[in-house]
Order: C-alpha cells, then structure tokens, then sequence
C-alpha cells in the first residue's frame, strides 16, 4: 500500500475531524459581554510577578484579616515579565475570570486598555496629585486612568566612589566627562571597563537606547504620538553607544548583559560605570563577600549628552480585569494597596521605588535608602517609553534597530532610518 | 542476555566497553554535575568557577523547601499528574498498539498517520484554543487539565513504539498459545507483553519524564498555587529584589526533581531486568 | 501459514470492531487535546485580528475574514526573508542535532548493552540529561555559556555566545543533543534487549566479525525500533522551541525557528498570522515525515500489512 494513499486517507480523516469540530466551535465568540462598571463585592484574585520579600503576601494577609468576606488570592506568575503577560493576555482572550487584579508593566497599559482587557479607573477616587506625575501618567491612556501607580523605577548611574575620589574626579554629568573621568581612572586601573548597561536583545535595550536617544535631547516619539528618531539628536545618543562599544569604553561582553549579568559585572570590580535601577543598591552593598564593592560606590543621575541625561520610566501599576468578578472590592483593594502605609511598607521590605512623592522626603526613609533623593530626580525627569497600543512591536523594532548599531550590523543612520520608518507605520 | 560481552571477554574488548561507559558518564554527568555544584555553593559566591563548592552550602535547598514555596506540595502535584499520564498512557497506548501490530483492519495505515500527525503541530500553537476550551468545561485547577495534554502528547510515540515492539515478536509465538486453548487476550498478557517488557518499561520511563517536565501547560491551566507542579514552581522562585535571579535556587531545585527520577529509574530497572531473566526469554 | 493466523485474517469484520474499541480511548484523547484546538488553529489562520483604533482610541473589535492572505502574507517582503531564515534554522537544527543524536545514541545503546556490570548505573545516568526539566537546562547552559562562564573559562576564551553567529547556533545544538541523545539510546537500547541471543551465536559460529554482525544482524532488527526513536525525533526537532527561547533570546536571527516565529507573532496578538505560520509548520513537519517515512522504510504498520500479505 502506497504512501499516497496513506496520505490520502489521513487526509480524508482529518477532514472529517474538521467539519464536526466546526460544528461545535463558535462558543467563544458569543460569550458575554465585560461590564465597565466596578461593582461586586466578594472574592477576587491578585495576578502578579515575582512578591520578593514576601511583602505582597504580608499586605494582603493584612487586608484579608479585616476583610473577611472580600478575601484577596495572590496567584503568582513566572519570573520572567514576558511569561506575566503572556498569561495575562491569554487569559484575557479567553476572556477568563481568573484574575481580577493585574499587576501591569508600565509600558503594558496602552495595550491592555485599547483592547478593552482593564476597566477605567475612577481618577477622582485616587489622590493623583500626591504621586509622582510621570508615574501617573503610565498608568494613563488617551488621559483616562486605567490603572493605579505601585511602583516606580528610574535608572541610575551607579559609579565607583572609592576610585573616582582616588583619582580627583567628580561624577560625571555628562558622557564626555565619563570618558575623561574613565581615562583619569585608567591610569592606575587599566583592566576596568568604563561603563555598561542593559544590552542584550530584549527590553530592557529599549530602556537603554531611550535613554541615550532622550539624554542627547532627542525623542523617540514626540508629545503628539509622532516618530521623530530620525533626527540629530537621537543619532548623537545612539552614536554615543556605538563608539563606546567601539572604543571600548563600553567592554565587548556588555553586548549580552542584561541587568543581572552587568551586576555581576559591577559587583565583581569589573566596571566603573554602571547604568542600572535602584534594586542594585541593596545587593552591590551586602557585607556577606557576595559583592566586591560594597561601601565603595554611589550613585548619581544618569548623565547626557551636554548636561544631566534622562532616565527611562520603569515601574508597575495595578489594574482591574474587564472579566474579572467583584470589581469594587478590587478598587478598594487597589487603593489600599497605593496608600502611604502600604507604600512605606513596600519600600522597606523590597526597596522598590514608590510612587508616592511624600516617601521621597521622609527622613527616617533616606536615612535607610540614600539613593531616594537621586531616584526622585531621576523619576521627575524621566520620559516614558513610546505609549503604543502595539507596544510589543514598536519595542521590537527600536531593540532590531539598536542591536543593529551596536553590533556594526548596520550604521546607526540606516538604523535610525529604518526605526523610522516602521515606528511610522505602526503609531499611524 | 548480554552474551555477547560474556562470551568474548578479551583484555581490548572490556578496556573499550569501560571505556566507553566512562565517555557516557562524563557526556551526561558533566553539565550536571556544574548544575549541583552551583546548587550547593553559597548564594554569595553563586557565580564563582571553582570546580568544587567552597564552602559547601545548603542554603539554595533550604531555600527551595522553604515553607513560603510549598515545593513539597508540588513535587507531590508533578508525582500524581506525571504517574496518572504515564499508567493511562500504558493501558491506552498498548490496547492502540496492539490493535495495530496484530490486527487486521481497513484504514490501518491511515489510523496510524492520524495518530502520529497530532504530533506534527507546533505545541505552542495549541495553547489558547486548548485554554479556552478548559475554561468552558471548568477544568481550570484540575489534574486532569494538566493529565489530559499530557497524555495526547506522549500517546503518539507510545503508540508508534509499542506496535513497533509488538510487531518483533513473532507472531507464530501468539498463535501456539491460542492453539494451547488461551483467547486472544490471554495470549498476549501472556506471552508478548512479558517478552515486550524492555519497550514498555522504556515507553513508561520516557512519558513519565516528559509528563514531569511540562511546563507550558501546567503554567496557564492551574492558577491556584497547592494545584502547581514542580516545574512551575521552579519558574516562579523570585530573587531576593527586583531583577535578581534566583539561579541558585533553580539550579538546587532542578537537582531535586531530576535526582528522584533517575533513583526510582534504577530501583525499577533492576527488578524489571530481574523479573526478565527469571522469566527466561528464550 | 498457521491456520489460526488464516482464521484471524478471516474474521476481518470481527477484528475491525475490536480494533475500534481498542483505538478509540487513543482517538477521544487526541481528538481533545490536539484536534479540537489544531482545528481551532487552522480556522484562526484564515481570520485577521482588527488593529484599527476607533475614535477614542480603542481597538475595533472582531477578526475579519481574509481567506489565504494570512499565508501569502508570509511569503512578501520582510516577513518573507523572515520566514526564510527561519526555515532554514529549523531545517539546519533539524538536520544537524538528528544525525549527531542518532550516532551517540546508538553508541549508548551499544555500549550499555554490552556492558554487564554498570549497566544499570550508565542507563540511570543516560537519563539524567533527559530528566532535567528543560526550562532549567536552558538557564543552566546560559549560564554555562554566559561570557564569563565555564565554557569560556575552559577554553580560555570569551567567545560571546549568545550573540548572533555561528556560536549561537553551535551552543543550541550542543544542548539539544546533550539533552535528547539519551532518548534515542535508550529506545535503541530497548529494541536490543529484545533481540535474541541464539541469533548472536549463530552468527558467532559462522565467524562473523563484530562489525559485520553490527550491519548485518544488529542494524536490521533494532530498525524498527531505531526508526521510530528517529522519526519521534524529527518531529520534536522541528518545533523546537523553548532551548533557543531561554538560551539564546527571542527575535535572534541566528536561532529563530519556525515555532519561535509563530510564538512571537501570537504574543503580538496577530493571531491569524500566527496561525498561519503555524499551520505552515505542521505542513513542513508532516512532508518530512511522509518522505521520511517513504524513503527509510519507517512505515511499522505498513510494513506490517504487507508482511503479512506475503
């Protein structure tokens, strides 16, 4: 008996398969419709990342002791902020109740609220004027609020005190002065690489290549929605980094590091330079031999092209599912999660950023965070990454073009011009 | 049965098979072997290269079975959905094996290709429809949510490796113990199971690590944290602050759910190598 | 010819319903699990998610019909030398850790059937690499493979693996077949073990030599269990997906793969699209079985039926 004939009848079969499966399909399409409105009290669910110090569980063990009809399920997702909203985004097209409350990337909220997956927030229920306003403004599409602001983050450049004052420098505001500052360092420690951050082929180069974009007076996406990378400016920022990996100011390896690989790298005594977010203060300064430096750093406002640079925006919000149950109890759950107690707790515990200003000025809290003052003025001046509601694409796009500069692929003028020419395609 | 070692047992023959045992135990050993060291070293000194851990250290397997994790709960949940794939797997897969080895039927070929064409779509692809059918049925949180894939991912090969066995043995063997007055049944528990028994064992061995080992599934079906296996808790082990990686404690937990495996791999084999010799296959 | 096995090939109708009844849990289970959402799949891929915003910047609701677009939409422009590069990955992978796995595996295999002490302890440690969870063997070989990992320091190098290039392609195939070799050794194993011994000693009496009895004895008869370990392979080997995912990195051309592609799209939210590729994938992979099939003689069952026919 042939193969074809084999074929044939599997074939055949399968389309058998075919039309009685097409009979029974069609249920997903006619489910009912998410209501906006926030009512229903009861249970609900809390999908989130990774709860690092436990604190998470901590809040909500509080809030569920006083709230013992409205109890509160963390349901953790993977490590990876990819895998998070992978679930989230299947669940939302299976338009599952699942999960009630999301915790959402910053750069997630266009997506979420355009395809109608979050509900609208009540704004004038939050105190909005007592956050950090580019924090607020993450949470927030088209001026409508879609989620809560938890969790800020903006980069900072942490720099080798001890060696910098050995050699009679000053941090750096601006990339020029890191390079004179790195070459005054040289002379006596010439195995050290001057500077990293986050390069490999993933988010967090969209950070990077922001940053410099923004830092060199440049924008990626201008306040009307508009690609604007092809211009001077954004050409000096991504310049700036194709000749530090080119000059070697920027070490060759820095082109794999994602944040933990570079703080290895920090950590290790290998960089003098390092652009990262406010959780390597902690571990870069443990006692325990885990880190080589510690007592020997500081940290400093990313610098830029001619005068202090520009973080990039980091951060989570908290938003509630379109097909989630018992949306009032969410909110309130929200509200108690984004207020000063619960903040200041947060803070503590797990020295995430937070989103309320007050905390930046508490002096019981700088005293244990010295960074604070530096983060703030980092967050105020921070610029959001592109608001898209195809983000995943328009991220993919400037890490293609970056990664293309940086590895001499391409020259950052064709990258630019390419950049430029999908962001138009895809902000249109 | 390994008469072919036995028989010839020259100096250059034994210093090849040692060697070669030696070359597989290295192959296989070494990149394990990094993965224990780096279980067992400090989480301070997680990223050193010395070859042994110095100090050793039992902080990474604390940290796994530290009573926020519940891993044990989730070693328990992988135990019961990958042991139920693998027994159903057994029973479906060898009454579709046999069915094709021995009988005689129209379509045979095309039941064959069917059933290795669900083998054929990229898994990843099946994830939503398959989300979305679970949530209609109210199998979210369910073993069976996680059973049920398991098993159509593991029947294809079962399936085409059974009938492969079966089809060895020789099929006058089957009708003399029907002409010795067995039925049909009687004859194949009897005579070509035992006598398939290394096949069977190996279809079992592999489905049960596969069904061990999936991730993807048992990640978007179960929400509910005493529901999860193994591997998702493995993914959801958080570092100490923001971006930091728990490598330690991965690698600690990898060890733990790899190392059972292979002990109960050998405990079995040996009865099961026993159990054949008692039974003289020839 | 025995008269049973004339009175069993008489009784077709009777085997036929037994036949039913023993292939239909097989068929239940399948047609659930992968039927049911391959032919979810395959209507998704003929369908386009809208990705127009309304005036309040909402996404219009509801995917249109677009017929083949989805797949001709693959074969234009950048998506084409996308899809291209892809399929050339796919194909290389393929290729390249199926034959490396196939030779050390059936090198396994022999040893350990030859091997009377140790066995069982070599056949426990051949699992090791297979019983890893891969989620954890990819993070172990990334960090294996970091630039300031063990390979490196081994080889007193900094070769940036995970970085496109040839390194990229070599560190999955690397742990690709450390991972997998072992599944094909122990199914090879397996078809030895049943492979009896008075055939060995007859060809023993004859004066073969070991090679000879090799090609000549032990190669037929573990065939049909080597081709099923082989075609299993193929078609694993084909959807790769989650070792160059978590290894090397999504959107790396150098490592892309077919499955990856289908991936990134969905998690686009172009859904038909991903579909489409998808689809297109399960077309390459069931070709590559059919030919494979045809030309190594893997067909068991058919094999089988015209055995029997003899």
């Amino acid at each position: 008996m042939g193969v074809r004939t084999t074929a044939a009848r599997a074939t055949a079969a399968l389309g058998v398969a075919v039309l009685l499966a097409s009979c029974g399909s069609g249920g997903d399409q006619g489910g009912e419709q998410p209501s906006g409105a926030l009512e229903g009290r009861g249970e609900v669910t809390f999908a989130t990342g990774k709860d690092t110090s436990g604190n998470m569980q901590k809040l909500v063990d509080e809030w569920n002791a006083s709230h013992a009809n409205e109890q509160v399920r963390i349901i953790e997702l993977p490590e990876s902020a990819d895998a998070q909203r992978q679930q989230m985004v299947q669940n939302a097209q299976v338009k599952s109740d699942a999960y009630t409350i999301l915790n959402l990337d910053v750069v997630w909220t266009a997506e979420f609220a355009a395809n109608r997956w979050v509900v609208e927030l009540p704004a004038d229920q939050f105190e909005l004027d007592k956050f950090l306003q580019p924090a607020v403004k993450t949470a927030q599409y088209r001026d409508k609020l879609y989620a809560a602001p938890v969790y800020s983050d903006g980069g900072l450049l942490y720099y080798r005190k001890d060696l910098l004052d050995a050699a009679g420098q000053k941090p750096p505001k601006t990339w020029a002065e890191l390079t004179t500052a790195c070459q005054a360092v040289k002379a006596t420690q010439p195995a050290i690489g001057c500077y990293a951050g986050q390069f490999e082929k993933y988010e967090g180069l969209t950070v990077n290549f922001d940053e410099a974009v923004h830092s060199a007076g440049g924008d990626v996406v201008d306040a009307n929605g508009k690609a604007v990378v092809d211009s001077p400016e954004a050409k000096a920022g991504l310049d700036a980094l194709v000749t530090g990996f080119q000059q070697g100011i920027i070490p060759q390896k820095a082109i794999t590091y994602k944040e933990e690989e570079g703080r290895r790298a920090f950590q290790a005594g290998e960089l003098l330079f390092h652009r990262q977010w406010p959780y390597q203060w902690s571990l870069a300064g443990k006692a325990d031999g885990s880190s080589q430096v510690a007592g020997k750093f500081d940290v400093a406002p990313l610098p830029g092209l001619n005068g202090p640079g520009s973080s990039t925006l980091g951060g989570h919000n908290f938003a509630i599912s379109a097909f989630g149950k018992n949306k009032a109890t969410a909110l309130d759950f929200i509200k108690f999660f984004t207020s000063e107690t619960a903040q200041r707790s947060n803070l503590l515990a797990t020295s995430q950023a937070p989103t309320l200003a007050s905390l930046y000025e508490d002096a019981e809290l700088i005293k244990q965070f010295p960074y604070l003052p530096t983060l703030k003025e980092s967050i105020l001046s921070a610029k959001p990454r592109p608001q898209a509601v195809r983000y995943g694409d328009v991220t993919q796009a400037i890490q293609e073009a970056a990664y293309a500069a940086l590895t001499g692929e391409r020259t950052s003028d064709v990258a630019l011009k390419e950049l430029q020419t999908k962001l138009q395609e895809l902000l249109k | 049965m390994t008469a072919a070692a036995q028989g010839s047992g020259t100096l250059w023959k034994r210093v090849l098979t040692f060697g070669g045992l030696g070359l597989i135990l290295v192959y296989c050993l070494a990149p394990f072997y990094w993965m224990a060291v780096s279980a067992f070293r400090r989480p301070s000194d997680q990223f050193e290269l010395t070859a042994l851990p110095a100090p050793f250290s039992l902080d990474n397997l604390t940290a796994v079975f530290s009573p926020a994790v519940g891993f044990g709960r989730s070693l328990l949940n992988s135990l019961i959905v990958a042991g139920v794939t693998t027994i159903l797997t057994l029973v479906i897969g060898v009454s579709a094996a046999y069915a094709l080895a021995r009988l005689h039927f129209r379509f045979k070929n095309a039941v064959a290709a069917l059933i290795i064409a669900t083998s054929m779509f990229p898994g990843i692809s099946l994830l939503v429809p398959l989300l979305s059918l679970f949530t209609d049925i109210g199998w979210i949180n369910t073993y069976q949510s996680m059973i049920v894939p398991s098993l159509s991912f593991a029947l294809p090969l079962a399936v085409w490796n059974l009938t492969a066995f079966f089809r060895q043995m020789p099929e006058e063997l089957e009708q003399a113990a029907m002409i010795d007055g067995c039925t049909r049944g009687q004859a194949f528990r009897k005579v070509i199971l035992p006598l398939a028994a290394p096949g069977i064992f190996t279809t079992a061995i592999i489905t049960f690590i596969a069904a061990w080992n999936e991730f993807i599934i048992a990640l978007s079906m179960v929400n509910d944290s005493t529901m999860q296996t193994a591997t998702v808790a493995i993914s959801r082990f958080t570092g100490a602050y923001g971006f930091d990686q728990p490598f330690g404690t991965q690698m600690a937990a990898g060890v733990i759910v790899t190392v059972p495996l292979v002990v109960v791999v050998l405990m079995f084999q040996r009865r099961i190598i026993a159990g054949l010799t008692a039974g003289g296959v020839k | 010819m025995t008269a049973v096995a004339r009175r069993a090939r008489g009784a077709t109708s009777g085997a036929g319903r037994l036949a039913a009844a023993l292939l239909s849990p097989t068929f239940v289970v399948l047609g659930l699990v992968v039927g049911y959402p391959l032919v979810a799949a395959l209507r998704e891929s003929v369908f386009r998610e809208g990705t127009d915003l309304d005036e309040s910047g909402f996404v219009v609701e509801g995917a249109r019909f677009v017929g083949v677009d989805n797949y001709t939409a693959i074969f234009v422009g950048e998506s084409a030398a996308r899809f291209w590069n892809a399929f050339g990955n796919t194909t290389v992978f393929t290729v390249i850790t199926v034959t490396l796995e196939v030779l050390l595996g059936v090198g396994m295999a022999l040893v350990m059937h030859h091997a009377i002490r140790w066995r069982g302890i070599v056949r426990a440690s051949i699992l090791v690499p297979w019983a890893v969870p891969t989620a954890v063997s990819a993070l172990l070989w990334r960090w294996i493979f970091q630039a300031d990992g063990v390979a490196n320091a081994m080889i007193g190098q900094q070769i940036l693996w995970t970085t496109e290039g040839w390194q990229a392609k070599f560190a999955v195939i690397l742990a690709d077949v450390w991972k997998t070799a072992p599944f094909v050794g122990l199914l090879v194993l397996a078809g030895l073990q049943i492979i009896p011994n008075d055939v060995y000693e007859a060809a023993r009496v004859d004066g073969a030599s070991p090679w000879r009895q090799f090609w000549q004895i032990t190669l037929p008869l573990v065939k049909p269990a080597l081709l099923v370990a082989v075609l299993f392979r193929v078609l694993d080997a084909l959807r790769m997906f989650d070792l160059p995912f978590v290894l090397i990195g999504s959107r790396k051309e150098s490592v892309e793969t077919l499955s990856m592609v289908a991936f990134d799209e969905a998690s686009s939210l172009r859904f038909g699209p991903a579909a489409a590729y998808a689809t297109i994938l399960f077309v390459y992979v069931a070709v590559t079985a059919l030919v494979f099939v045809r030309l190594l003689g893997a067909d068991v069952i058919g094999a089988a039926r015209e055995r029997a026919r003899k």
